[in-house]
């Protein structure tokens, strides 16, 4: 029998793949649905030689996490919605800046104080604009344990790779749920460590200036290369420069490195895709029972399949276009009033054969509010 | 010394104003660094927003330009993560005391080891002229035209109260006690707190007809005296100088420790 089977939380899944990944600070406040994430860090960090710190509230928390990366330490905090909203000016400071960490938003119904025990995922829009100004962010989901596992080392391996910011959204339903989970031995799932600097101690080393791949080296605080980090536009010095040029190619930069690999940063799952005719497009926690529904149509002979999304930001419009270029229809189905839908109508060839499955009072889409949908566009009635 | 020595050439000229106070504190801080034989490699500063959070970026450390009021909070994820660094956080009035306010009284409460440099000019100058919560009533600023009501915070009793462990306060006039106080904050393990009084030709000294900034330095000598002077006696409304507290108690970074041996079971 596989010792590293468990039966937890998505909450747990995520804190134990940030172990995984190599968490070595935790910075956070406790708010509903997120709070046990914290609480789990709490005791494995410290445990494992790592830092946790409560900290007086969310923005404080994203500050902390950010000054920690800045010394060479995997990062993460995490949060829910009213805590994501605190966190939107940092979190464009760690755009700007470029310093590798991880943001949790286990979404819970908004606006403001909401429902905060109950699911929702009405934050996908806020992940990708929250923030001011323009720029591009990666954010990622999931709908089972097993795969908020992996997506969350992913996020990790993301953060390092291209030096941003990851949001992991996920929902106060697969965050309270319970089932089975396999932690994947050491060395099963790869891991991404920062590419640090080859520049010599003496040697003028440009702290922003990317190399041929879009990549920046860095140097950890307290080490031979003392250098100037900013929220404003900066020069390769990083130092504060408002230069027309040195602006424009920052921005480029900071849009480019993530808008230009779509395709590679998406992360997505199909199910029964081959010759849809009939896709439902969904993801976390309302992709259970869009899950449901497709199986149990194909039973019955019903041409119909699943587009799960994993990667919701930088959008995969191109994807998206492809899977549903033979379908007759599609079904958008999510816990919000279409924001997924939105970005979906404006990725495909026919905006006007996608249609949306949803619910928006705090409950649980089931696989009958989908079919009513279904039955409503093979003109059956409900 | 060469202050040279501590400073980014390739970042000057800076844009502090003439007669601005806030180049007597970069120098004071910079002699400090110098007399107490710091690595600059083991220095780490980090600031919010405003014309004195520009100073991170003059000074030759390891250097923090965050957003506004958050500098102490980036500070303490850099402290805690590192803790053999030297954690410097130069804030304006503003910055650490209305925006920051929330975090100026956490770091003070968890007593982590953190130099704060409030520079308090008693206005917001990058912005032209607002009133801070240091600038007390019937002062005039742009958005207190009919002059202020908003009573100010005294930065020596707040830091007390929420628990610092080092707190002083002084003037750009007393170019020495700079040096002196910001050397023993930095050596002082805990949250440490040095309130410099600093002058705002361009925009408080002209909207409170202070006349120069070499009068308004002047002021500082006589509006200021030692702690528990004969001075302050005969006159109460004297701004005192000095050392206000001087303490030990658990440092975070020591406390986190032991929370990692218990933890660990020790192993």
């Amino acid at each position: 029998m596989n010792k590293n089977i468990k039966f937890v939380q998505g909450n747990e899944a995520v804190a134990e793949a940030a172990m995984y990944a190599g968490l070595s600070f935790f910075a956070g406040y406790p708010i509903t649905p997120s709070t046990e994430i914290a609480e789990i860090l709490a005791k494995r960090l410290p445990a494992n030689r790592g830092k946790f710190i409560q900290m007086e509230d969310e923005i404080a928390s994203l500050c902390a996490i950010i000054g920690a990366s800045l010394t060479g330490h995997k990062v993460m905090t995490a949060t829910s919605g009213p805590g994501f909203s605190l966190m939107q000016e940092a979190l464009g400071y760690a755009v700007m800046t470029e310093i590798p960490c991880v943001i949790v938003n286990v979404m819970r119904g908004g606006p403001s104080t909401g429902i905060p025990t109950h699911g929702s995922q009405a934050d996908v829009n806020q992940a990708r604009w929250g923030t001011h100004g323009d720029h591009a962010i990666i954010a990622l989901t999931a709908s089972t344990h097993q795969d908020i596992f992996e997506v969350t080392v992913t996020a990790f391996n993301l953060a390092e790779t291209y030096r941003t910011p990851v949001i992991l959204l996920f929902d106060e339903v697969v965050g309270h749920m319970r089932e089975r989970l396999i932690i994947p031995e050491k060395g099963e799932l790869p891991l991404v460590e920062r590419l640090r600097t080859s520049v010599k101690e003496g040697v003028d080393y440009h702290p922003y200036l990317p190399r041929e791949d879009g990549r920046l080296p860095m140097s950890d605080f307290g080490g031979v290369h003392r250098y100037n980090v900013t929220g404003l536009y900066h020069d390769m010095w990083g130092f504060p420069s408002s230069e027309p040029r040195v602006v424009h190619g920052l921005i480029r930069h900071l849009v480019d490195k993530l808008e230009n690999r779509v395709n590679k940063l998406a992360r997505y799952k199909e199910f029964y895709m081959e010759d849809a005719q009939i896709v439902l497009i969904s993801y976390g926690s309302a992709a259970r029972s869009a899950l449901h529904v497709v199986t149990n149509r194909r039973l019955r002979g019903v041409r119909l399949g699943l587009l799960e999304l994993q990667t919701l930001w930088p959008f995969p419009s191109e994807i998206i276009r492809e899977k549903c270029a033979g379908a007759r229809a599609v079904i958008v189905v999510e816990h919000n009033m279409g924001q997924v839908m939105q970005s979906v109508k404006m990725a495909v060839e026919h905006p006007d054969s996608i249609f949306l499955a949803n619910r928006i009072d705090g409950t649980f889409i089931t696989p009958t509010d989908i079919q009513n949908i279904l039955r409503l566009i093979q003109g059956k009635g409900v | 010394m060469s202050n040279k020595t501590y400073l980014r050439e390739r970042f000057f000229p800076h844009l502090w104003c003439p007669g601005c106070g806030h180049g007597i504190v970069l120098s004071g801080l910079l002699r400090a660094v110098e007399q107490l034989g710091l690595s600059k490699n083991d220095l780490v500063m980090v600031s919010g927003i405003g014309c004195s959070a520009r100073i991170s970026g003059y000074v030759d450390f390891h250097t923090l330009h965050t957003i506004h009021g958050r500098a102490l909070a980036f500070a303490t994820g850099v402290k805690i993560s590192r803790p053999e660094l030297k954690l410097i956080v130069p804030m304006g009035d503003g910055d650490a005391l209305a925006i920051g306010g929330n975090h100026f009284i956490h770091a003070a409460r968890r007593n982590i080891d953190i130099t704060a440099i409030v520079m308090n000019n008693r206005i917001y100058g990058m912005t032209g002229g607002q009133f801070s919560p240091l600038s007390g009533p019937g002062i005039n600023a742009s958005t207190a035209p009919y002059a202020n009501i908003d009573p100010a915070f005294d930065v020596v009793e707040l830091a007390k109260a929420a628990g610092a462990t080092f707190v002083a306060r002084t003037t750009v006039y007393h170019v020495k006690q700079i040096t002196d106080f910001i050397k023993q904050a930095v050596v002082h393990r805990g949250f440490a707190v040095v309130e410099i009084l600093t002058q705002c030709p361009t925009h408080f000294g002209r909207k409170n007809k202070e006349g120069s900034a070499v009068d308004m330095l002047k002021r500082y000598q006589e509006t200021t005296t030692p702690i528990g002077s004969k001075a302050k006696q005969d006159n109460p409304d004297l701004i005192e100088r000095g050392i206000f507290v001087q303490k030990e108690a658990p440092e975070y970074c020591d406390q986190y420790d032991l929370v990692i041996e218990r933890a660990t079971g020790g192993q």
